[in-house]
Order: structure tokens, then C-alpha cells, then sequence
């Protein structure tokens, strides 16, 4: 029951945040019809334009259309010039000549791979160098850890990757310059591509986990449960396992999961400075350009995936201390 | 303006609402924390409340002193019904009516020093004049015994019987004539707890103070209260003067209370006394139909389960709410079992 | 035929090393436990007592605690002994039961698991289904209702008397020899607390076991001790039998918490007894006889010597005490008539 009401509540939600992104770029004070076709552009053109894409309409009705698009696709124009979006249809972007939803399917995989690499990288070095300064605390272990996080969180990241990829590929030359080429495809290029912006990303998010998972299994290590292990006679291992990391860990997977869906969106950030063809960068060039569409339905898709892990954090949560399952 | 009836509860109820469910989460269980108290404090004594957790007594500590607002029922101060004050007319009734909190680790903001905890009452009532409010406020320190010049110390610097005192300063910062003191010694060592207890009687004494003193330890209560009350529950089981209640319980509840009290007496050790009462409290979501202690009692009979025993009187002064109360002329060694 | 002795703690002192100071937690502690006997030790915050208990277990944090002395369980002294032999000792030969059983029990598994877990480490060639089993009947034992379902519930879905009664059968399991309970029953509520105590006494009869039962709760100790040690700043004060404690205390601390627990039981109004001051800090304590700036009986020699234990009267007590013998006897009797 408290799944089926957080899933309606999600429902809500995302409708809620397609309106407020539709309006927000609808509001925006550029004459959209007018962006669609670059700078030496014939006012016939532009009205004709305007039609096609449904921008004469009145906002409600052109959100309206928008909706339903998702769910049904979406046709624009009428007679020859006409042409459609296949649900879920996110609209249409005339600078780049090509739906929406077709673009971000191209580029989702990219911004798919990167986020998966870098996730189960910062997971492996915060944590496991989070317990390496709580088992030393004190010690310089602990406090070469605190020296790592303080760096970590406060290095922008286009600051380190630009960096990077200086000192790498063109000052020491162990790596070529990254072009992205699908696993499919060339998976020797792909690893060689990811491998640095796979760091990087994980380096600098790893070190908040850190200093998560060193101040969780210190206080963990305080709870009067786990003296109680001790006194049972339970070995050192099985006690930070059963106790102490049990414990530490779940404010840990629930926060990873929730950044983890932020990098989902697009790390705009990271694919620029690594020219990785991923969600974040045709953000960035959508920006530029000023492509409504694209960026609406960019936006879109970074909302849905935060409302999901949203969802499925709360119900991980419930799943992991069996004091908040509700009966 | 004096009253022989300093405070009086009447038919208070509290519920609280938790748990959810639906789409919407609606409240699925009631807490039932108090179901219908009523007492009378009696000008310049003290009634003690005793009860174990779960009972109420917080609750119902917090109802009187208007810090939460009750479901239904009133509290009457000096004769006059403050249930329903609020802003400026509740902020003057604090001015007779205050608090002292069980915790002395947690009910001091570490942020203040002690002069501005206990002098802030003061001067945000403007019952003192700027110039006069660290005198004043030195004055009280005095009284519950703290050093004077202690005036800049912050809470962290003293140990847990001198907070207990800086809240009880700070209770009297005001000049009440009522003191609701939720258990004040609870957290505190036992030698302590005999200092914080004859400061509190002697304050009594000196100022005339009436008080509400809530406890679960019942030889504390044995001894500062005047007349007893005992709540189980949400509900009052039996009233009445301190001494007759702890040598003769009526109410059964009463009596497995005050059986269960370890003796500090090793020559008094497995006596046949001794009532062990089954299980544990109920919970207050979903009470026992009938007599809540029903469950755990050992004369409980049908009557019981159908109907709830009404509180009382029962011809010694006092009043119980049971069906069965304890023959008054109890013969030393008559086992219950 | 005395019982034979099962722990023997000697010369026992704890301290902290903290960015204030060193703090003496415990100092020269030395006692004997036979098999089948109850030992109180009482004492107010800052005593020594829960680090007394502790340590007996090697529990203290070794970056922060020095542990000196020497304590003797099963002939091993668990204070030099390998980590792996104290580990072997550990909820087998000595059991430890805690104040707070909601804190006590790990919330993410069921209680039935946390049972078996304590059962497994010390038997790990049995089977999951005999350490249920022996779980089940444990859990009958402390007497939970409804065993067979509630050895798959949580701790929070059980009330404080009866995780208590859990945390009682995790320590049991393993049929110790030296049980230690550190304030078992001052979380709980009055009547939950006889159950428990009850059950202690119970259970001890039934498994043979010698308790260290930590309290300040002088009801407690009347109610359940053979012996006491009364501990006060670390080190121990006055060692006799509960009825000798109750009937001739031998320390002028002792003096004041009975007092302060007898006037508090009459029915008269009085002031009560109380002990003057409040106790002392652990890093700065007084010199020479750390009551001293408390004690109303106190005399030059208080300030500048710590006392030594000694036998005093003909009960067996022990005190620690430069007060001569027949003064302590006649103040000690006063005390405890009131």
C-alpha cells in the first residue's frame, strides 16, 4: 500500500514538474518559431513555422499538446510538409532536424555508460577508503582521507578535467585525444575514451562518500549493539559486516542512488570537457542554440529519472531498516 | 488572589493520531495517551503523579501547563479556565503556572548562559527593569543554591543535579504559584536526587508554592506528595492521600506498584508478598475494552472486560476506579495468587 | 566447601587518555566471584562500575583505554591473553547483558538470527535447524509468548521488558559460567523490572551461573546481591555482605546513599539524608581520599592519604577508611537504623 501511494504520489509529481518545465520555456522571452530556422530567416518562413509547430496556439493548449504527445505522438504541419513524432513524442527540434525523443535515444547511452562507470568507481574508492580511515581514526590513514574528501568536494570539475586531460593526453601522451566510439562497436576506443572522464567524475564524487561512510561506521562503531557483538565473542569481520557497515551503509545507498539518478540527467560538465556526444553536451549545444525543444525534453527526462529513484530510494529505505516498514 | 484550589484538571483527553494509510495517508490508529483525567491540587501541596511509561503522565504534565492543547476537557488555574487562551492572555498565565522538565542535559539551551536562562523569563514578561534583572536573577541562583557568581557559565560547565537547579531557578523565575515538575529527579544520582528533593520542599515551604509532581519512582513520590494519584494507561485508577495509598492500595494496579519496589532490605528478600504482575502494558493505540488493567489483573471477570469501573469514592477518603477494590483491612501475607 | 571461584579480577585500573587529561576510571579494583554467587557492585555516575564490567570482557577501545591488572576467567587472564582466546571466552564463559536493551539489540535482524548468531560462534559445527531449536527454546525460557513466531520479528516490534528478556536469552545461550549485567533493569519500568530481576535470579538458579550485577539502585541490590562492592571515583570503598551492608555499613559514602534511600522510604516529611556536593571529577579528583570534600566526617589525614581496604568488625566487611574501627562500626549501625 505505501508503494502504491508513493507511486501516485510520483504521478503527481511528474506532471506537475512536465507543466512547470513546459511554462518555463514557453516563457522564456524568445519568439520560438523564430529560433527555428537561424539567423538569416524569411518572416514568411518563420510564420509558416510558427503553424507547423504550434506555437500560434495559446500556451494551455500548446502544454496540452505537449502532454499528449508523450503519450500518443505527435503529428506537425498538414499536407506535404507534414511530418511526426512517434510516442512518447517530446517534441521536435528544427536545429537539429530531428525529433526530440530520436535525439535523446542517440545520445542517452553515452551519458548512460559514463554514469554507470563512474558510479560503481566513486562507490569503490569512498567506501572503501571511508573504512579505511574509520578503522584508523586518528591515524594518518584518517587523516590523508580528510585531506582527499576536503580537495575532492571543493575541485570544480571542469577545473580537474580540463587538467587532466592536459597532463594525459597532451602532456604525457599515454592516452590519445577522447572520441567516442559505442562498446558495440570498438570497445577497446570506448574504454580508452571513458577511462578518463570515468576518474575524474569518480574521483571527485567519491570523496563525500568518504567522509559518509568514515562518520557512519564511527558512529556505528559507538551504538551500544555493536559492543554487544563484541561481548558476544563474534569475530572483527563479522562485526563490521552484520554491525557496524549494515548500518553505515544505508544513508549511503540511499544518497548514491539519488545522485546517481542526478548523473542520469547529463553530466553536462564532464561530457563537454571530454567532447563525449552524451544527454549533457546536446544540453549545452541545445542552450547555445537555443533549441526549446531539445532542452525541454532534456529536462523532462533528468526530472523522471529523479522522481524514480526518488521512489524506489523510499522503498529501498523500508527494505533496509526494518524499523521504517510500515505495517 | 488565593484559592483553596490552586489547579484543577477536568476530564482531560488527549489522542494523538498516527500511522497511515490509503492513498491520501490518512491516520489509521489513535494513541489514546490520556482518556479522561480530572484532578484537583489543593493550594500550597503537592499531588504526585505516578504511573509507568506509557501511562500518560507526560502527556498529561504537558496538557496542564497549556504546552499542548487537549482534545477535549479544561484546565482550570486559580479559577479561571485557561484551556482555551492563546497569544497574550496564555503568556500571562505562564507568569503562575511553569514547568520543570525531567531532563537537565536537554532542557537547557547550551547556547545561553545560565543568566540569560533564567533571566530572559524575566525580562520578556517586563517583570524586572534592565538594571535589576542580573540582581534578581543572582537572588534566585542563591536559592536553589548555585553559586552567584556562576552568572556567565554556560550549562555544559555543570554537572546534572546544578542544572536541575538552574531549571528550577528558571521555573521560578516568574513568581508562580503552580509548579508542574515532570520528573525532575529521574535522571539524577540518588545522592543528588535528596538534595534536589529538600530544595524543592523547602521551596515549597518558603514561597508557598503548590506543585504538580509527575514520577515513576514511587518512594520520590512517597515522599514529596501530599496525595497521590496513579494512572494507567490514559486513566486515573486510584486517588488519595499519600499515606494511606502506599500502606493500603485499593486499586490492584496500585498494589502490584508498589509490591514490585525493590526493599532496601535484604531480610525483607522473597517474601510472599511479592505480586508479579504478566505481561506487559497494553498499548495505547488499542486499549482493553472495559478496565484497561483488566489484562494483567488477577481478579479480572467478565464485569470487567464489559464495563469500565467508574473513579469512585470509597468511604476512606479516597477515590478508585475498580470493581474489586482491595479490602481495606489487608492481612499481611495474603497472597493475591 | 566454598564454590569454586569463576572470576577473579586483580588490580584491575582503567585509564582514559582524553585531549582534557588523563581520567582514572577505575582504580585497583580486586575481587573474587565464586560460582553460583551474585556480587553487586553500586556506585553513582563516575564510580568505575560500567568500566569495571567492561573491562572484565576487554571491551575498553585500546586506542584510547590503558588497561592494567589482571583478570582471571577459566585460568586465562583475559587482560594479556590473544585476541582469539578472548574472543573464545566472550559469550561463552562470560556473558554481558546492558543497560538500554532497545540499543542493545542490532535493529536490522530478526531477534531470532541475533539468538542463533551467539549460538553459532561458539558451536560452529552445528546445523541452522539446532540453533534454531536451541534458539526456540531459549526464547521459552525468558519467557516470550509465542515463540515460534516471534523468533522472526525485530526488535522494535517487541516492548522494552521484553527485549530484555532477548538481550538475557543471546547471553544465556551459551550456558556461561560468569554472568555480567550493567544496570540490567534501570531502563525499565518498575514492574517490568521485578519480572526481570525474577527471572535473573531464576535462571540462575537453573544454569548455575555467578552474576556481577551493576546497579544504584540499592533496592536492586538487597533484593538480588550475596555481596557488594561499593565504588566510588574509581576505586572500591567498601566491600561486605548485603546484610552487613544494609546492617552495619562500613564507609561514610555508604552512610549517605543508605540514608538518603531510608529516608526517602519513611513516611515522615523530613528533610532527607542527603550527601553534600555532587561527584567527583574523574580527571581532577581530590587528594587523598577522593570523598573526602563530601564527607562529614573528615579529618586532616582524608586530604593528604588514600586509605587502604582493611577489615573492619566481624561480619567480613572490608572498608576503605582512615576513620578507626569502632567509629565506623557505631556510625555505620546509626545509619542504617534510621
Amino acid at each position: 500500500m505505501f508503494i502504491v501511494r508513493r507511486i501516485f504520489f510520483a504521478l503527481v509529481l511528474l506532471l506537475a514538474v512536465s507543466f512547470f518545465t513546459y511554462m518555463l520555456f514557453a516563457m522564456l522571452p524568445s519568439d520560438p518559431a523564430a529560433l527555428t530556422c537561424g539567423k538569416n530567416c524569411k518572416p514568411d518562413v518563420i510564420a509558416a513555422n510558427r503553424i507547423r509547430l504550434g506555437y500560434d496556439k495559446s500556451l494551455i493548449e500548446q502544454y496540452w499538446l505537449f502532454l499528449r504527445g508523450i503519450f500518443a505522438g505527435r503529428d506537425y504541419g498538414t499536407g506535404a510538409a507534414a511530418f511526426s513524432c512517434g510516442a512518447p513524442s517530446l517534441g521536435y527540434s528544427f536545429g537539429q532536424h530531428e525529433c526530440v525523443t530520436t535525439l535523446i535515444t542517440q545520445t542517452f547511452p553515452v551519458t548512460a555508460y559514463l554514469s554507470i562507470g563512474a558510479f560503481v568507481l566513486w562507490m569503490l574508492i569512498g567506501i572503501s577508503s571511508g573504512a579505511v580511515a574509520a578503522l584508523n581514526k586518528g591515524k594518518w590513514q584518517d587523516r590523508a582521507a580528510s585531506i582527499f574528501t576536503s580537495i575532492g568536494v571543493s575541485l570544480p570539475t571542469f577545473y580537474i578535467g580540463l587538467l587532466v586531460l592536459f597532463s594525459v593526453v597532451i602532456w604525457l601522451r599515454i592516452l590519445p585525444f577522447p572520441s567516442y566510439e559505442s562498446p558495440f562497436d570498438n570497445f577497446p576506443t570506448f574504454l580508452r575514451t571513458m577511462i578518463l572522464p570515468w576518474l575524474v567524475l569518480a574521483v571527485l564524487s567519491a570523496a563525500s562518500y568518504t567522509r559518509l561512510t568514515r562518520n557512519g561506521m564511527l558512529e556505528a562503531m559507538n551504538e551500544d549493539f555493536v559492543r554487544l557483538g563484541v561481548a558476544k565473542g563474534l569475530t572483527t569481520r563479522i562485526i563490521l559486516r552484520r554491525y557496524v557497515m549494515r548500518q553505515a551503509l544505508v544513508p549511503i545507498v540511499t544518497i548514491a542512488g539519488l545522485d546517481f539518478a542526478g548523473l542520469l540527467g547529463g553530466a553536462i560538465i564532464t561530457e563537454s570537457v571530454f567532447s563525449l556526444p552524451g544527454m549533457g553536451k546536446m544540453s549545452i549545444r541545445a542552450v547555445v542554440e537555443s533549441d526549446l525543444p531539445v532542452l525541454v525534453g532534456t529536462t523532462m527526462v533528468a526530472a523522471v529519472f529523479i522522481v524514480v529513484a526518488n521512489v524506489l530510494v523510499d522503498i529501498a529505505y523500508g527494505y533496509l531498516d526494518p524499523r521504517v516498514r510500515v505495517k | 488572589m488565593s484559592q483553596d484550589i490552586a489547579l484543577q484538571a477536568v476530564n482531560l483527553v488527549k489522542y494523538f493520531s498516527t500511522g497511515s494509510s490509503g492513498v491520501l495517508g490518512r491516520a489509521t490508529s489513535i494513541v489514546q495517551a490520556v482518556d479522561g483525567v480530572s484532578f484537583t491540587l489543593p493550594t500550597g501541596k503537592t499531588l504526585g503523579i505516578v504511573g509507568e511509561s506509557g501511562c500518560g503522565k507526560s502527556t498529561l504534565a504537558r496538557l496542564v501547563t497549556r504546552l499542548i492543547e487537549p482534545s477535549s476537557g479544561s484546565v482550570v488555574l486559580d479559577g479561571v479556565d485557561i484551556t482555551n487562551l492563546s497569544g497574550k492572555a496564555l503568556r500571562e498565565i505562564r507568569r503562575k503556572l511553569q514547568i520543570i522538565f525531567q531532563d537537565p542535559y536537554s532542557s537547557l539551551n547550551p547556547r545561553h548562559s545560565i543568566g540569560q536562562i533564567i533571566g530572559d523569563p524575566m525580562r520578556i514578561q517586563g517583570i524586572v527593569t534592565k538594571g535589576n534583572e542580573k540582581a534578581e536573577v543572582q537572588e534566585l541562583m542563591q536559592r536553589v543554591g548555585l553559586n552567584p557568581e556562576h552568572y556567565n557559565r554556560y550549562p555544559h560547565e555543570f554537572s546534572g543535579g546544578q542544572r536541575q537547579r538552574i531549571g528550577i531557578a528558571r521555573a521560578l523565575s516568574l513568581r508562580p504559584s503552580v509548579i508542574v515538575a515532570d520528573e525532575p529527579v529521574s535522571a539524577l544520582d540518588v545522592s543528588i536526587q535528596a538534595q534536589i528533593l529538600n530544595l524543592l520542599e523547602n521551596l515549597q515551604k518558603d514561597l508557598g508554592l503548590s506543585f504538580v509532581f509527575i514520577a515513576h519512582d514511587l518512594s520520590v513520590v512517597r515522599h514529596i506528595a501530599d496525595q497521590v494519584a496513579v494512572m494507567y494507561l490514559g486513566k486515573i485508577v486510584e486517588v488519595g492521600d499519600s499515606a494511606t495509598v502506599y500502606k493500603n492500595p485499593a486499586h490492584p494496579y496500585t498494589k502490584a506498584l508498589l509490591s514490585a519496589v525493590p526493599v532496601a532490605n535484604p531480610s525483607l528478600r522473597n517474601s510472599d508478598k511479592r505480586i508479579r504482575l504478566v505481561g506487559d502494558v497494553p498499548s495505547p493505540i488499542d486499549p482493553p475494552s472495559g478496565c484497561r488493567f483488566r489484562t494483567r489483573c488477577w481478579k479480572a471477570s467478565d464485569l470487567c472486560e464489559a464495563v469500565e469501573p467508574p473513579l469512585q469514592a470509597d468511604g476512606s477518603g479516597r477515590v478508585v476506579a475498580c470493581h474489586f477494590p482491595e479490602e481495606q483491612a489487608v492481612a499481611v501475607g495474603q497472597s493475591p495468587q | 566447601m566454598l564454590p569454586d571461584v569463576v572470576l577473579s579480577v586483580r588490580n584491575l585500573s582503567v585509564v582514559f587518555h582524553t585531549p582534557d587529561g588523563d581520567v582514572v576510571a577505575v582504580n585497583d579494583v580486586s575481587f573474587d566471584l565464586r560460582s553460583g554467587e551474585t556480587l553487586g557492585i553500586v556506585g553513582e555516575s563516575g564510580s568505575g562500575k560500567s568500566v569495571t564490567a567492561s573491562s572484565i570482557l576487554r571491551l575498553n577501545n585500546s586506542n584510547t583505554a590503558s588497561t592494567t591488572g589482571q583478570i582471571f576467567v577459566s585460568g586465562v587472564d583475559v587482560l594479556s591473553a590473544d585476541e582469539s582466546d578472548v574472543r573464545r571466552i566472550r559469550g561463552s564463559e562470560v556473558a554481558m547483558i546492558f543497560q538500554d536493551p532497545l540499543s542493545a539489540l542490532n535493529p536490522y535482524y530478526t531477534v531470532g538470527k541475533q539468538i542463533t548468531e551467539a549460538y553459532l560462534v561458539h558451536h560452529p559445527d552445528a546445523s541452522k535447524d539446532d540453533a534454531r531449536s536451541v534458539t526456540l527454546e531459549m526464547l521459552k525460557k525468558v519467557g516470550i509468548p509465542n515463540p515460534e513466531k516471534r523468533i522472526d520479528e525485530f526488535p522494535h516490534q517487541f516492548s522494552g521488558g521484553m527485549r530484555q528478556r532477548i538481550v538475557i536469552a543471546i547471553a544465556l545461550i551459551n550456558n556461561p559460567k560468569v554472568l555480567i549485567a550493567d544496570e540490567p533493569t534501570t531502563a525499565l519500568d518498575v514492574t517490568v523490572q521485578a519480572q526481570i530481576l525474577d527471572l535473573m535470579k531464576e535462571l540462575q538458579t537453573e544454569f548455575k551461573m555467578a552474576i556481577v550485577l551493576i546497579t544504584h539502585d540499592l533496592g536492586v541490590i538487597a533484593e538480588a546481591a550475596l555481596d557488594v562492592l561499593v565504588m566510588y571515583g574509581g576505586r572500591i570503598v567498601e566491600r561486605s555482605s548485603v546484610d552487613a551492608l544494609f546492617s552495619e555499613p562500613a564507609h561514610p559514602y555508604a552512610w549517605g546513599l543508605l540514608g538518603a534511600v531510608n529516608s526517602l522510604s519513611n513516611s515522615s516529611r523530613g528533610a532527607l539524608v542527603t550527601i553534600a556536593g555532587s561527584p567527583p571529577s574523574l580527571i581532577d579528583l581530590p587528594k587523598g581520599c577522593s570523598f573526602n570534600p563530601r564527607c562529614s566526617h573528615a579529618f586532616e589525614k582524608c586530604s593528604t592519604q588514600v586509605p587502604i581496604l582493611r577489615s573492619v568488625g566481624t561480619l567480613g566487611s572490608v572498608t576503605a577508611c582512615h576513620l578507626p574501627d569502632e567509629t565506623i562500626l557505631s556510625l555505620g549501625r546509626k545509619a542504617a537504623a534510621q
